[in-house]
């Protein structure tokens, strides 16, 4: 992405008057050689892949190949069967979404990571369960989408997307604050509103560790990515009512930078220390890989 | 570096579960099958470090052989892959710790091996070919020679480029002794046509050329 800071695309966009999405789908066609159209027609090819995760994932309790996570989707349907979700049928829908994409992640299944694998079931949810109650047209589902890719490219112009160099904040945090801004575009929301709740997404998750039990994206990847779902849901509503983060976007991502430099690699997707080798975690490694 | 792109973080569209342990396991296979570019037999992957250790969990082994198979990242055929393949494939499983964690030797037929490493969001880097250090990417389309090694052979392949208006994006060079064995390759901005691989087979000493088709 040419736009190296949310401080510059908050001018570049100021200076042209366009929308996030507008002006980063300006730049990709020009970075990608290509026209705007067919960018877009990319975007509803990603956005029509992540339908379909949520569709296969919602109707399968297949296991993970270590055959101890994969029926938690239908669990919660069951569940919601009998009884109500506190919040309604969108909370419902959306954590539904989320272990449905997530589990088919984990049964070898087709997704989009978004941005990572692992964090896959976080943007999908929001971005689909939000659409349909709301029907938001398929143009503005691609305009959601364009903007949280925006967002993540330009976070990664200072922080690698990877679990192994700065912990899940960089991969489910990331994807949280991508989805915060999706949503709050979605909902009509203005740029700063836009990165106040990705602000506010992404520093509520710093040093957020990767400790995957057995190096597996399973525990607690599978379950981390619903309730990070919601964590988008709350830090967009607040930025709706127009409350601010008091540390401005670009600095809140430094410091996400730094406390992943800061963080030990022994949490950091190595599987050495946390979650990872507890006394449970050490018994089921032994269990699968012997 | 390169800086990222909307679809370097929405995307790919792959199978599940691990960017690094599936879907760059999958495009080692695929980058392994278009430089080997003749049918495979047999193949035998060595798994290194986490590859080794949690590769099972990760599909790791089915994703390369899937590769080789040419299939690509999306393909959920994945999955039962050893149910469906006519290939004969074995797998070891090593730790050696002066290589990168996520890494496999890849022999093809007995008769090439190939080594590569997975870096991360699916991005792999192919280190080297029969012992030759090599760091492909996958990102260009790439011409590969071994030769005699001798003066005067960068100039001569690098007409056969030019004669057809391809433009050169990089050009490495290698060689296992003063006139022993050498290696070259090019990174295009083009699908070169086959004539030029023609051309340079034609040339003297040239042990062996192959076209690299560069990763979707």
């Amino acid at each position: 992405m040419k736009i190296m800071t949310f401080e510059e695309l908050i001018r570049e966009c100021s200076s042209k008057n366009k929308k996030i999405y507008e002006l980063i789908q300006e730049y990709e066609a020009q970075e990608s050689d290509t026209s705007i159209e067919k960018i877009r027609a990319e975007v509803k090819h990603h956005i029509e892949a992540m339908q379909s995760s949520i569709k296969t994932g919602m109707t399968s309790s297949e296991k993970a190949i270590s055959n101890w996570c994969g029926d938690d989707c239908e669990k919660l349907q069951v569940g919601y069967s009998k009884r109500n979700a506190l919040f309604g049928k969108l909370f419902e829908k959306i954590i539904t979404y989320s272990l449905a994409t997530i589990e088919e992640n984990l049964r070898m299944g087709k997704i989009v990571a978004c941005p990572t694998a692992g964090s896959c079931g976080i943007v999908p949810s929001v971005l689909i369960a939000v659409s349909e109650d709301y029907n938001i047209s398929e143009d503005e589902q691609i305009n959601a989408l364009i903007t949280a890719g925006g967002i993540g490219a330009i976070i990664s112009n200072k922080v690698q997307l990877a679990g192994a160099v700065a912990g899940c904040q960089a991969e489910c945090g990331v994807a949280a604050a991508m989805c915060a801004g999706a949503l709050t575009q979605m909902l009509g929301g203005d740029i700063s509103q836009i990165l106040n709740a990705v602000a506010l997404a992404m520093k509520n998750l710093l040093g957020l560790t990767c400790d995957p039990v057995c190096g597996l994206v399973e525990v607690p990847c599978i379950k981390r990515n619903p309730i990070l779902a919601i964590h988008a849901v709350t830090s967009s509503e607040l930025a709706l009512a127009g409350i601010e983060s008091k540390i401005p976007l670009d600095e809140v991502i430094d410091a996400v930078r730094q406390t992943g430099q800061l963080m030990s690699p022994m949490l950091k997707e190595s599987s050495q220390a946390g979650l990872a080798t507890t006394k449970t975690a050490l018994e089921l490694k032994e269990k699968i890989f012997g | 570096m390169k800086s990222k792109g909307l679809f370097d973080v929405i995307s790919p569209i792959m199978i599940g579960p691990s960017s690094s342990h599936t879907a760059g396991a999958i495009r080692l296979g695929l980058m392994a099958q278009n430089i080997y570019n003749a049918p495979v037999k047999e193949v035998e992957f060595t798994l290194y470090n986490s590859f080794a250790q949690t590769g099972k969990g990760h599909g790791t082994d089915k994703g390369l052989l899937a590769g080789v198979m040419g299939y690509h990242v999306d393909d959920i055929r994945t999955k039962n892959i050893f149910s469906i393949t006519d290939i004969k494939y074995k797998y070891y499983f090593k730790e050696d710790l002066s290589r990168h964690p996520n890494s496999v030797d890849i022999n093809l037929n007995n008769e090439m091996t190939i080594s590569g490493n997975s870096i991360g969001a699916g991005e792999i880097r192919i280190t080297s070919i029969n012992g030759f250090s090599v760091n492909l990417a996958g990102q260009y389309h790439t011409i590969l020679l071994m030769y005699k090694d001798k003066p005067g052979m960068i100039s001569k392949v690098s007409k056969f480029i030019q004669d057809r208006n391809i433009n050169i994006a990089s050009l490495h060079c290698d060689r296992n002794e003063k006139g022993g064995t050498a290696s070259m390759y090019f990174a295009l901005d083009v699908n070169p046509q086959d004539e030029i691989i023609d051309d340079i087979k034609n040339l003297n000493d040239v042990y062996f050329v192959t076209k690299i088709r560069k990763l979707d």
